[in-house]
């Protein structure tokens, strides 16, 4: 469990985080959602230690990782993977060495049982095969897997991801939320996103803190967006003709007045 | 203001290099890839460079000195002196200024554009330890055998001119070679390289490491890497000529 408490991060004079608080659960798939420049990105760099707060603290598990020296940061870091907007794959490593490389940094297992637990992972995301391919072979779905596979490739208890749809197509992005909801509820794992894909939103956001200008203007769960009487977050979430739609017929699906017979597995399928 | 700014940021980054390794034997790895790309990496200009530097050395001096009472195998000396002394561990360190530092500058800044710094430091891996101090450590062991090769073939490209243009017979050279050699002038030419080497990697790791921006950027500061271990380089090489000769 991550807790977030009066948050506050300026650059310079101008106030980009302002007293935001949220407490996320294990084992759920929590959402951080606003407009560009809201403090989406800014918030989850402080959560996970890549920027420092002005005011505030995290919390994991209950321990202030604020607060904390850079020896005991470094341990709660192992316990964290990420998934970049931009993959951040490294160049030079094939897709084998990308993921294998926290597992050569961190355990001492043999080359054998790190290779097992590679292709394991890159089987979980569908990705089996591509051992020896480099970064510039994969497509930006592909990226965003294998990056998926080396953030969860060492069990983290802690799982963010950064925009994770952005700059793919709506059913790679449907494939990518369902991954990550599988693993949040396989591994039990603290799930943090940032988005604003609305299908996101609407299939996996177990949890949702609506930033507008830095702070927190709405938080509920996907339920409860349906119902939210908040016109910045209505304006936001529902901004077309069509997501208008949708709302009301998901309105209609939640008060049981028609069936809801979506499946995001059938989905996803190929 | 900026400047000093940037200097208290290096000094910040060469102090945050010295901490506990997650993994000898990944360390290890980066240090001897970094080793072979700095190292064999930068061979070849330093071949060449080194090769045609002597060789004009020895046709200019042989030009200028038109003085009969001057033993012609003073050529080879003030050929051996010149290229020991200044152009084997200078010329050599600001053309791997070029290479090599702007292949630091550009390699890091590249990684801190595409988000790969702050993957590692999300895994609890010490950037700079890990990316940055093999790099100086590499540049440190490679260049001065570098510079080694350099002043060889230096000397050698100089004979092989004189020889070729009908200055300097082989076994004149080679006399001149000999006579009145200063082990000291090595020893000089050594601790020169040690020290641009260091300049010439940990200059362009602080831009790169601390690029802010996109492509363009990286542009940037791999130029300013460059131009500002240049002129370290010459910095330092009058001030190591003037406290140790």
């Amino acid at each position: 469990m991550i807790e977030v408490k009066n948050i506050q991060k300026k650059f310079d004079d101008k106030v980009v985080i302002e007293e935001v608080s949220a407490r996320m659960e294990a084992g759920r798939c929590n959402l951080i959602i606003g407009a560009s420049g809201s403090g989406k990105t800014v918030l989850m760099k402080c959560m996970v230690g890549l920027l420092n707060p002005d005011l505030g603290s995290i919390f994991y598990n209950g321990n202030n990782f604020t607060a904390m020296e850079a020896e005991a940061k470094t341990l709660i870091r192992k316990e964290i993977g990420m998934l970049f907007q931009g993959s951040a794959l490294f160049d030079s490593l094939t897709v084998e060495e990308n993921i294998m490389f926290p597992l050569n940094m961190f355990t001492q297992d043999t080359t054998g049982e790190k290779l097992k637990r590679v292709n394991a992972v890159l089987e979980r995301v569908n990705l089996a095969g591509v051992n020896k391919k480099y970064p510039a072979e994969l497509s930006g779905g592909m990226k965003k897997r294998v990056a998926l596979a080396r953030a969860v490739v060492l069990n983290p208890k802690y799982l963010f991801c950064d925009e994770p749809n952005s700059g793919l197509d709506p059913q790679t992005s449907l494939v990518i939320d369902k991954l990550i909801r599988d693993l949040t509820l396989e591994y039990q794992i603290t799930t943090v996103i940032n988005t604003h894909d609305m299908n996101s939103v609407m299939e996996i956001g177990d949890y949702i803190l609506y930033m507008y200008q830095g702070k927190k203007e709405w938080e509920g769960t996907r339920k409860e967006i349906i119902f939210s009487k908040n016109q910045r977050l209505n304006d936001f979430i529902f901004a077309s003709e069509f997501l208008r739609d949708a709302k009301d017929m998901r309105m209609l699906e939640e008060t049981g007045k028609i069936p809801n017979d979506r499946d995001m597995d059938q989905m996803t399928r190929p | 203001m900026t400047l000093l700014a940037d200097i208290g940021r290096f000094f910040i980054m060469l102090k945050g290099m010295f901490k506990k390794l997650e993994n000898r034997q990944m360390y290890w790895k980066e240090l001897m890839r970094q080793c072979t790309e700095i190292g064999f990496g930068s061979l070849g200009i330093v071949t060449i460079i080194s090769v045609f530097i002597g060789a004009v050395s020895t046709i200019q001096t042989a030009y200028q000195l038109v003085s009969p009472l001057i033993p012609i195998s003073t050529i080879a000396q003030i050929v051996r002196d010149t290229v020991i002394l200044e152009f084997a561990p200078t010329l050599v360190c600001v053309v791997l200024a070029g290479v090599a530092g702007s292949r630091i500058a550009s390699e890091l800044g590249n990684m801190r554009v595409s988000e790969q710094i702050d993957a590692l430091e999300i895994m609890g891996i010490n950037t700079k330890t890990y990316l940055i101090l093999p790099k100086i450590v590499a540049a440190m062991l490679m260049i001065p055998l570098l510079v080694i090769i350099a002043m060889v073939l230096g000397i050698w490209g100089g004979r092989l001119a004189g020889t070729a243009a009908g200055i300097i017979s082989p076994n004149l050279f080679d006399k001149g070679l000999m006579s009145d050699f200063l082990p000291y002038n090595v020893f000089f030419a050594l601790t020169k390289s040690y020290v641009f080497s260091f300049i010439l990697s940990s200059i362009p790791a602080f831009y790169g490491y601390h690029v802010q921006g996109g492509a363009l950027e990286i542009g940037k500061a791999s130029t300013k890497a460059v131009v500002v271990s240049c002129v370290l380089i010459l910095f330092a090489d009058y001030i190591l000529s003037a406290l140790l000769l």
